[in-house]
Parts: structure tokens; sequence; C-alpha cells
């Protein structure tokens, strides 16, 4: 049983516990909160910071940061509306494939860059989300791709419906997010791949000295980071339809908080992608929710949002503190028991 | 000597650049040349430049501030706000303005030096959250008629052809620059910034430190974002939205180590040089602004870049071992993965 509730469990717990706390808060303050229709809106918006984090968690592993996912996602979605304008009759599967080659792409080159050029991805990723928006503004020479030049299944994407539990449609967005994530989270935790991704980002140094293939291993995580963010970009494009040269812009810091707030460690080698999943729920449901609450206004938004991010940090951490400290000393009386008996 | 000399190649490099970026420019444009133009260059950008400062000193000491260019539109909006309702006269604006800004500082770092939160995670948080406070304050209005000697305050010269915000940049970096290398804190703040562990257990009050520095970075933030506000004549709610990823691109440009423990000051004004007569350059050149941004992405890069593989290729020629007493060249820190030294 203790095998299984690590800490990283009990982090996942906790903001379990703080996202609850939450959900009941605010259906107090709130009426009908509790509907359909919130769930719905909720979880569309949430598919893509949610598959953005996911994106953004994998490059924080390695002890690396991405800040240029939020171009990339402005860079895959123009150019796939673009795309996709011109050619009607495209597959579905062929556009996210698309979108998400060229994502692949733009991750490549960070990587590059990050591996074996020797660059630290902050000062690469602070580069390329300048360089990857100017090329998308010289390209774009100021058209806008317009919902109603786009094919109609992908407009009609975001309402597509997988099955109903009850009142609750869930959409294939959420879907989509939810098993990707579920997915790579499994890789990571049952590969080798996934315990060298943990190994180089708790420390760089041993893994190298161990023999791991450290630079390959970076370029893998932003290359998949680029791809992820490609797909957010597909998703942003079906969402929203209009693409204007600053779409995504400042999605990268949603990525990283979400994934801050999900437990992953900003110094790399500790977090989970389910915690990346977890801290996007609880940004977007704050967001959407506060919309909601007849007494903040529009303009309070941002400022609730980012004390409420602030509370939320700080009481996971108080939260993670007293469990670690309750699950060692458990284990500590259970082991002084056996070599007593 | 040539310790001395290697000592300084990041600012050497810088230099050299700097001289090119000129070079060009001159042969460019007829105009360059012309102090209004010098004038100009700097006015436009001065408040980041204000902020890189500090910044330089909150890197260094291994932590960052993401949320300047939003206490910047805060404490503007501050302002405009208290002038708006009358309540009070106007230098009592101000004056509050900059408490507001310090304060917003000081949350921020008992954040993360009392309660040992990463300044990443706290100060997006004070980016969403302080731009909000901002729009609070302001809604979607804008907010101008501010009494005329502020407006001249930041939109004439002062001194000469000084202006106020140029001026308290030049005090700024000359002072900031002597309390880093000169004296005991900034002595502080690079131990703190190489090795943190290492800087508590040589009894060193790291949290007092830290402390001391993001609330700085806070009143400091907060007196550009009035300053800007002084030049242009009115604030909206987006005053300065955006604007720290220009102060930290100035920063490592000028060869600040992102993971903390070493950069200097004169790499800072080095490369705030860069960046201004790049921008300048390319106005002259009939550039776009967005463009010049995506060329300064560029820039930034390969002065991280290009010293990498001279000196890994530079290695590759001659394989032999170092001769005893040889001096190696210093490295920056730039390895890929190491994001805090052990």
């Amino acid at each position: 049983m203790r095998a299984r509730l690590g800490p990283e469990r009990l982090r996942e717990l906790s903001l379990l516990a703080v996202i609850a706390v939450s959900v009941v808060v605010f259906s107090r303050l709130v009426d009908n909160y509790l509907s359909g229709s919130f769930f719905n809106r909720v979880t569309t918006s949430m598919a893509i910071t949610a598959v953005l984090a996911a994106a953004q968690t994998l490059v924080i592993l390695t002890r690396n940061i991405d800040l240029s996912v939020g171009s990339i996602v402005g860079v895959t979605a123009y150019l796939t509306g673009e795309y996709l304008a011109g050619h009607q009759a495209t597959a579905p599967l062929l556009a996210v494939a698309l979108a998400m080659g060229i994502g692949a792409a733009l991750g490549l080159l960070n990587g590059t860059l990050v591996a074996y050029g020797r660059v630290p991805s902050i000062i690469v990723t602070l580069g390329t989300l300048a360089i990857y928006r100017t090329w998308l503004i010289d390209h774009a020479k100021a058209r806008t791709i317009t919902a109603d030049s786009l094919p109609r299944w992908l407009v009609e994407f975001p309402q597509g419906t997988v099955l109903r539990l009850g009142g609750l449609d869930i959409r294939v967005v959420l879907a989509v997010a939810v098993l990707v994530i579920v997915a790579l989270q499994l890789a990571l935790g049952r590969l080798r791949w996934g315990r060298w991704v943990y190994a180089v980002g708790s420390n760089p140094d041993a893994a190298r000295q161990e023999g791991l293939p450290t630079e390959r291993i970076i370029l893998g995580a932003f290359v998949m980071c680029g791809a992820l963010s490609g797909l957010a970009g597909f998703m942003f494009l079906s969402r929203f339809g209009t693409i204007t040269v600053a779409a995504g812009q400042g999605l990268e810091l949603a990525a990283v908080a979400a994934a801050v707030v999900g437990g992953v460690s900003i110094l790399g080698g500790s977090g989970t992608l389910v915690g990346a999943l977890l801290g996007a729920l609880l940004i977007d449901l704050l967001e959407q929710s506060l919309v909601r609450v007849p007494e903040v206004s529009e303009f309070w938004r941002d400022a609730v949002l980012g004390a409420l991010i602030l509370l939320a940090i700080a009481g996971d951490l108080a939260i993670g503190r007293r469990l670690r400290r309750l699950w060692t000393s458990s284990s500590r009386r259970e082991r002084e028991a056996s070599v007593g008996g | 000597m040539a310790e001395r000399v290697l000592r300084w190649r990041t600012e050497l490099l810088l230099a050299a650049i700097l001289l090119a970026v000129v070079a060009v420019n001159v042969s460019l444009s007829p105009f360059y040349l012309r102090t209004g133009n010098f004038v100009n260059m700097f006015q436009l950008s001065i408040e980041k430049a204000i902020v890189a400062v500090i910044m330089t000193l909150v890197i260094v000491n291994g932590e960052i501030d993401l949320s300047v260019a939003s206490v910047m539109g805060f404490s503007a909006a501050v302002v405009a706000s208290l002038h708006d309702s009358g309540a009070v006269p106007f230098a009592v604006a101000v004056l509050v303005a900059l408490l507001a800004g310090a304060g917003a500082g000081l949350l921020h770092g008992l954040f993360v030096a009392r309660m040992g939160l990463p300044s990443l995670v706290v100060t997006i948080a004070g980016l969403i959250g302080f731009r909000g406070a901002a729009r609070i304050l302001v809604g979607d209005r804008s907010i101008g008629d501010f009494p005329e000697w502020f407006d001249r305050l930041g939109q004439e010269p002062l001194v000469g052809r000084f202006s106020l915000a140029l001026i308290i940049f030049l005090v700024g970096i000359v002072v900031a620059g002597v309390v880093l290398q000169r004296s005991a804190f900034g002595r502080a703040v690079y131990v703190i910034g190489n090795n943190a562990e290492v800087a508590r257990y040589s009894g060193i009050d790291t949290a007092r430190v830290k402390l001391v520095l993001l609330t700085t970075s806070g009143f400091v933030a907060g007196l550009a974002g009035v300053l800007f506000a002084a030049r242009l004549g009115s604030v909206r709610g987006n005053l300065a939205e955006g604007f720290e990823l220009d102060i930290i691109t100035m920063v490592l440009l000028g060869g600040v180590s992102i993971f903390g423990g070493s950069g200097t000051l004169v790499g800072v004004a080095l490369s705030i040089l860069i960046i201004l007569n790049l921008r300048n350059g390319l106005g002259l050149a009939n550039i776009q602004a967005t463009t010049q941004t995506g060329i300064i992405g560029a820039l930034l890069i390969a002065s991280v870049l290009v010293p990498n593989l001279v000196v890994r290729f530079g290695r590759r020629w001659r394989r032999a071992a170092p001769e005893p007493g040889e001096v190696r060249p210093i490295q920056r820190p730039a390895t890929v993965d190491t994001r805090r030294k052990e």
C-alpha cells in the first residue's frame, strides 16, 4: 500500500484536495454551478493547457525549460489553418500529423541548440520565442485565418462527444488530452527511456558518467515537447477558428504555471504528467469559475487568479510537508517495531 | 595580464559586437551620428534599461523576477487612479505608487525567502496578479491629464540633454555596480548565486539578501512604471505588458548566467547599448519592430553558442593535456543541464 503512496502520489492527492475545496467553495458562491455546460467549458479550455503542461513537463524533467511553446502553438495553428483552407479534402488525421510535424521540427531546432550547442535552454527558447513569432508575422503579412475558410469537420471538432455520463459530455479534445497524458505517463514510469529522463534531470553529471546518452534524451524531450505543442496548436485552431499572428501568445506562462502548480520541480528530475494535468485543471477551473462569480468583475479575474495560484502552491507545500512527515514517521515506527519484534 | 583578459572575455566579445553594430549603422544612415538620434534611442527604452540593472543583481543571486512588467503597470495604475479620484495631491499619489511597487516586491520576497518557494513560480503568480490589479484600478479606460510638471519630467530633458529617467539609469547602474563588485552585500549576492548551501554554512543570511533584492526589484519596477507613465502622458491597464522578456534578454545577453553566480554590470551595460543601437540601426534601415525582436532573439542565442563552439573546436585542435599552470579560458557555466550547481 505504502509503495504506491510515494511522495509524488501524496502531492497529487493534496492537489486534488485543493481542487475539491475550490469546487465546493465556488458551488456555494455561484447558482447552478455544478452543471453540464460548465463542465464542458472547463474541460475544453483545460485540454489545451493540459497538453502544453505535459509538453513542458517532459522538458522540465530533464532540467530544462521551453519558453517557446506559445510561439510554436501560434505557428502550427496558423500554418495548419492555412493549409486546410487551401486543401479542404485533407483527412483529419493528416491534419493532426501536419501540425505535430511542424511542432516537432521547431522543437528539433530548440533541442539541437540546447543538447549539442550547449546553450542554456532558457536562452535558446527565449530567443526562439521571438524568432518563431517574428517568422510568423513576416509570413502572414497581416492576413488572418477565419473560421469560414476552414473545413466543416474542423470547426465542429470541439463539439464532438465521445461518451455521455449522466448529464456530462466527455468531449473528444478532453479524451485526447487525457489519453496522451496517461500514455506518456505510463511510458515515463515503465520504459527505460522514462527512467533515463528522470536520471538526466536529477543529476546530469552522474547520468553522463553512467554512460546515458544525455544529449539524445534532452533532444528527444524537446522534439516531443514541440510535437505536443503542435497538437495543442491544432486544438487551438479548431477551438477558435480565427487565427491571427498573435495566436497562442503567453501560453508558455500558463504551461509553466500548470506544471509547477502540479508539483513538477523546476529543478528537474521530479514530478509527474498526471500532476501537470491536475495543475492545468486547477488553473482553468479557477479561471472559468471566477468569471461566474457575480461579485467578481472581469477586471478582478487576473488579480484573484494570481493570488489563488500563490495560495495553491503555498497550501500544497504545507499539506505535502505534513503528509510526508506523517509518512516517514509511520514507516520509521513500523521499522522499529519489526526490529524490536 | 592574460588572466585578466580572459576574465573579461565576455565583455570583450560584447564590446566587439557593439563596435560592429555601430560601424554598420554609421555606414547605413547619415542620420545615425546626430546627437538627437542618440538621445532618442535611449529615451525609447530607458524604463527597460532601469529595470535591467536590478534584474542583473536578482539573476546573479540565482533568482528571477518575472513580475517586473506587471509591477510597472501596477504602480502606474496606482498613480493614475489616485489622480483620477482626486483624493490626494499628485505628489502623494506618486509616493504611494512607489511604495506600492516596493510592497509588491516585498510580497514576492516573503514568499521566496521565508517560505522557500522558487522565485520563478512566485513571480509568475505576481505577473498574473499585479497585471490584474492594474486592470482593476484602471479598467478599460485611459487615464491622462496629469499635472504639467509630471509630463514635463517624463518628456523633457532635466539637465543638459539628460532626462530624469536617463539620470536615474546612469546613477543606478553606477551604484549597483559598486554595490555588486565592492561591498560585502555584493559578494554575498555572488556567493549565494554560486552555491546557496555553501553560503548558508558560511554564515550568510541568504533569506535576508533575497528579501532585500526582490523588494528592491519591486521598488525599481514601480519607479520605472511611474517614469513610463510620465513619458507617455497617460496610463492604460496594459502598460508595459510583455516587457519582462526584453528586460531579461538585456541581462542574459550581457553574459549573466541564468543559473546565478556570474556576470557583471559592465556586460549588461554593453548589452543594453548593443540592443539599443541594433534596434535603432534596424529602424533607420526601415525594418519593422517585430522583425527587430526576432533578430535580437537570434543574437541572444548566438552570443552563447558562438563562444561555446569556439572553445570546443579550439580544444579539439590542441588535444594535448594542459601545461602545468596553464590558464584555461573561463567558461561560462553554460553547460546544457546544470540548472543549479552542485
